[in-house]
Parts: C-alpha cells; structure tokens; sequence
C-alpha cells in the first residue's frame, strides 16, 4: 500500500486544505526531473500520465522477485504471480463495480477493448442497415474498429454532432435513436476538448431502444469515480497507462450475460478448456477473451495504481483537478490571441486551444525550452478538428499532481510564444 | 529565447512565416501535389509551371507550423528557374542536411539561404515540418496524382 501520509487520507469536507498536492507530487520520481535546465511542468497527462513510485516498486518487485508466468505452473513463484495477477482483477472489479471478476477482461489498452467489442459481439450480431452510434468527439479509437466493422458486416455508422462549444447535441442524440439502432459506442470524455457526456441519460436512451452501449472511458477513468453497476452501460473500457499505470495493459468491463453470448477474440493458450484437433472448448469468462501469456506485471502494475488512486480518493481528485481547470481556464485569459476549444459547460481537466497567426507544434516547441510538456497536434481526433475547421491545436492536461505553478509556467511561456511570433 | 531556439526559429524563418512569398495557387500549373503530415495534420499543396525542362513558376498554398511554411517559401524562392535536374540535387542537399548529424557543419555555399535550416537537425519532431514541402515538390515534379505522406 502506498505511505501518503494522514493528510491524504482525512475525510474532512474542506477539500484543498486536505489535499496535500506536494506530497502528491513527491511519489513521482519523474516530476524530479530537469528539462531544458527547467523543472519539468507535465501538462500531456491526455496522453499518459507519469507513475507513482509504488507502481513503479511494484514491478520491480515482480520482476526481481516472483517473476513466473500464470494459471500453469504448481510451483511457488507461479502461484504468487498468479495470485498477485487475479487480485489485480480483484481491484478492477472494486474500482468499477463490477458485480463479477468474471466481467473483466484484461487488454493491452482502450482501443483494444473497442475493437474486442467490435470483433466478437459486432461480427456476430450486426446485420446490413443494422445502425452504429458513436459521436463527433470520438477518439479514432472509437471509430475505426466501427468503419473496420461496417465494412465487414455492412452496418451502418451514424455521428451524432457536437455544438461549437463542444457539447453533445443531446436532441439529434434523442431523434438519431431508433430501432434500427443496434448499438451504441460513446466517450465519456473528450479527450481533445474535455468535454463530459451525459453518460447516464445515454444508457438509459440507448436502452429504450434495445441498443447495447459501449462507454469509452480512456479519459475520465483516472478523473472520476466509476460505478459500471449503477451506470448500467453494457461495455465500459480504459488503459491502464492513464491511470498512473503501466502501458501495455487495458481494461474491458463487460455484462457478464452479454460476454457469454460472445465468440473469443483471438485463439490460444489460456483461453481453452481442452484442445483436440477435432473441437476445441473454450475456457470460461473472463478467460475466454485473453489468449496467450498476458502483461502479468501490466495487471499487478494496475493495482498498484489503484490503490494509489482510492488512497488518493478520486471525489477528492476530481474537485482538486475542477478548481485547477478554473484557475487555468482564467489565466489562459491574459495570453494575447489565445482561444480555447472546448468550452462545454461540464467537462474536466484539458485546455485546448488555438494562438493567432502560432501553429500549435511552434508553440509545443517553445513551451518544452520552459520545462512545459503539453501535446500538439489533432489528438487522434481529426474529425473534431474539422468540426472547429482547424488543423490542430495545443493542449494542456491535468492530473492529480499538477499545480497552479504548473499553469503559471504555462502560461509564462505562452506569453513569450505571443512575443515570438505575434 | 534561449540559444537552441535561436537556431531553430531564425530572423528569417520567423519573418518567411509571418509573410510567406508566392503563396498563391497558378491556375495554369502542369505540375501540382498536394502533401499531408497524418502526424499534424498538416497540409500543403505545391504547384509548379514547368517549360522545357525549367521551372518557370512556383508556389505553394496550405496549413502548417512556422517551420513547414517558411521552408515551403524559402523553396519556391529557392527553385524559380532551376531546372528539374537541379530541383532534384537542391531537394538532395537539403533532405541530407534536415536529416544529417548535427555535429557536422552545413554546407552555406550548397545550401544558400535553406541552411537557416539547419537547425531543425536537433529537433527530430520537427524534421517533418522541414522536409513536407520538399516531398511534395519532388511528386509534383514526377507528376505524381497520390498525396504525398510524410509518414
């Protein structure tokens, strides 16, 4: 378990006297860091965020210590790591809710939870003129596996828009709904404009009209609580390199009634019962999906994370991130011709934005001389940059340990890229 | 602006990119491509007005970064009147030089006013910038229909 110290872990209502930041910022060794001769202001947290040391210790341990591969072997190192591995699923299934470990299923990341999805329960279901929902603010990762599937089974893809703020348009949602509506994939957040989807009334819709959901929670899982039994969604998905921790390793939550109707992902070893050349049996939920040797340190990594984040306490987190998204959101202000994309009344955690006359990739070069990481560029998200007719744009993260100094320096060196090129 | 940087956005690059030259399409071009940085997003369409074996007329049009488009400018500037042999060898120098080891010094008499180039060697991201406008040029030369991709 993680050593945070009692200032974490009060439960007293005033919030920001209670989250100690620099001490949430002192478990990650990177945040040490010099860049440029700078102290490092990571602000690319959309795209991974840095580890805490117990994630960091964890697989070293496993590594240095019980390093074994799973479900195979009697002997002591293996029963560990196989022991170590199914709690890591243990932890998934608490921070999500989910009813059952049987309804966790181990991937390399989000994007391959999607296409899981897409593969197994599309290929098998989907008929001609059979309708896909997603939205205009979808990742790629939450379109391609769709286009793949279409191809493939002669669905049809359907993209509800987005408002010049960045805001679903929650009427075309409602009326694009119907019974020709066979399923429906989702972000809950944006990751190019931050953007929050009402998640909770799309489930329900998306219900009434018989449709399986898929929720896309890259984003937000590491910015608030999850509760895949209350929500109800169908499917859920993340990775776990977001979420503090390792790459590599990914999460699809799926209704454990939904999985067993579905056909496996890919053949091999661990995912079988028995094997002869003339019938195979595939093995049980939630085996049946991961095939092969998986990312056994990536899971026990994961937990590791997770325990860092209910120490953490993710209420806390979300409002911590909420007041630094107000602070930063005011402060961009002062920047000469800066404009933020994405200004949807609830969303969380990015700043997107546009400089006049500054391409974003200038502006990421001249920010990194500053110590500040931020990302340039479409952010997987092209159609949502042709939604604002621009190229690409600059975007700054946040996560648990950023802090107002982090912003200032950002918004420090943005001054000068407005010197530079205005 | 630190030292680094300096040699990175040059008085010229930064002045090429506030007020690019022959930013303009040529409605009666024979050759014309259009290149893409998937990595960006970037986009950028060279045409070019090409006689016996000369190009007569060049510009470009499109969206990208101060690098991408002050390279693209200074290359028009650059490739008025050259033949396509030359075109080719310029295009050589320079791919060689945004590519090559920044310890050693870039060839000025080669390079002309490209060498302010030079200094994208010590930003690996940013080579594509440099280099979009010269691929594209060089598929425009050959009459290529396909985009041309950086990647």
């Amino acid at each position: 378990m993680t050593t945070l110290g009692p200032s974490l872990v009060s439960s007293d209502g005033r919030f920001t006297d209670s989250f100690d930041v620099d001490a949430v910022k002192a478990e990650f060794p990177v945040l040490s860091e010099l860049v440029h001769g700078k102290p490092l202001h990571y602000l690319d947290n959309a795209a991974t965020t840095q580890k805490p040391r117990i994630v960091i210790d964890t697989l070293r341990t496993y590594y240095e210590e019980y390093n074994a591969n799973i479900h195979r072997a009697v002997h002591t190192l293996s029963e560990k790591a196989t022991e170590r591995y199914e709690a890591g699923r243990g932890k998934v299934r608490t921070f999500l809710n989910a009813a059952s470990v049987k309804e966790i299923i181990f991937t390399r990341n989000a994007t391959e939870g999607v296409n899981l999805v897409a593969q197994t329960y599309g290929r098998k279901n989907f008929k001609p003129e059979d309708e896909i929902l997603i939205t205009a603010m979808e990742h790629h990762a939450n379109i391609v596996p769709w286009q793949m599937l279409c191809e493939q089974t002669g669905a049809v893809l359907k993209v509800v828009p987005i408002s010049d703020e960045g805001e679903l348009d929650f009427d075309a949602f409602t009326q694009m709904l119907s019974t020709r509506t066979k399923f429906v994939s989702v972000t809950h957040m944006s990751n190019a404009l931050g953007t929050v989807n009402p998640i909770e009334k799309m489930i329900e819709l998306a219900h009434s009209y018989g449709a399986p959901i898929l929720i896309d929670a890259a984003q937000s899982a590491y910015h608030k609580k999850l509760d895949v039994q209350a929500l109800d969604c169908d499917f859920l998905v993340f990775s776990g390199h977001k979420l503090y921790g390792p790459t590599g390793i990914g999460v699809l939550y799926g209704k454990e009634e939904i999985l067993r109707t579905m056909p496996p992902y890919q053949g091999g070893g661990d995912m079988i019962l028995s094997v002869t050349f003339e019938k195979t049996i595939y093995n049980d939920l939630p085996y049946k999906f991961e095939a092969g040797t998986p990312h056994i340190a990536g899971v026990i990594g994961l937990g590791a994370a997770i325990d860092f984040l209910n120490d953490l306490g993710l209420e806390r987190v979300e409002r911590y991130e909420a007041e630094l998204l107000a602070y930063g959101t005011e402060a961009l202000k002062a920047v000469p011709g800066l404009t933020i994309i994405g200004t949807a009344p609830v969303k969380a955690s990015i700043l997107s934005f546009v400089m006049d006359g500054v391409h974003p990739h200038d502006v990421g070069t001249l920010l990194d001389q500053y110590g500040v990481a931020v990302r340039t560029g479409h952010h997987c998200a092209q159609p949502v940059m042709d939604r604002f007719c621009i190229p690409a744009t600059t975007r700054a993260s946040l996560a648990c340990y950023n802090t107002k100094a982090d912003i200032d320096a950002l918004v420090f060196g943005l001054k000068k890229v407005a010197e530079v090129f205005g | 602006m630190s030292e680094e940087l300096r040699e990175l956005y040059q008085e010229v690059i930064l002045d090429h990119n506030k007020s690019p030259r022959n930013y303009r399409a040529i409605d009666d071009a024979n050759c014309r491509a259009t290149g893409k940085n998937p990595l960006c997003g970037d986009s950028v369409v060279v045409y070019a007005k090409v006689e016996d074996g000369i190009i007569q007329d060049i510009s470009f049009q499109g969206l990208g970064c101060a690098i991408s488009k002050s390279s693209a400018s200074l290359m028009t500037t650059e490739l008025k009147g050259k033949t396509i042999d030359e075109a080719h060898d310029i295009f050589n120098t320079f791919h060689d030089m945004v590519t090559g080891d920044p310890s050693v010094e870039a060839d000025a008499d080669q390079l002309g006013k490209m060498v302010v180039f030079a200094g994208v060697r010590e930003y690996p991201a940013r080579v594509k910038c440099a280099s979009l406008a010269w691929h594209t040029i060089e598929a425009a030369l050959r009459d290529q229909k396909d985009p041309v991709s950086t990647e």
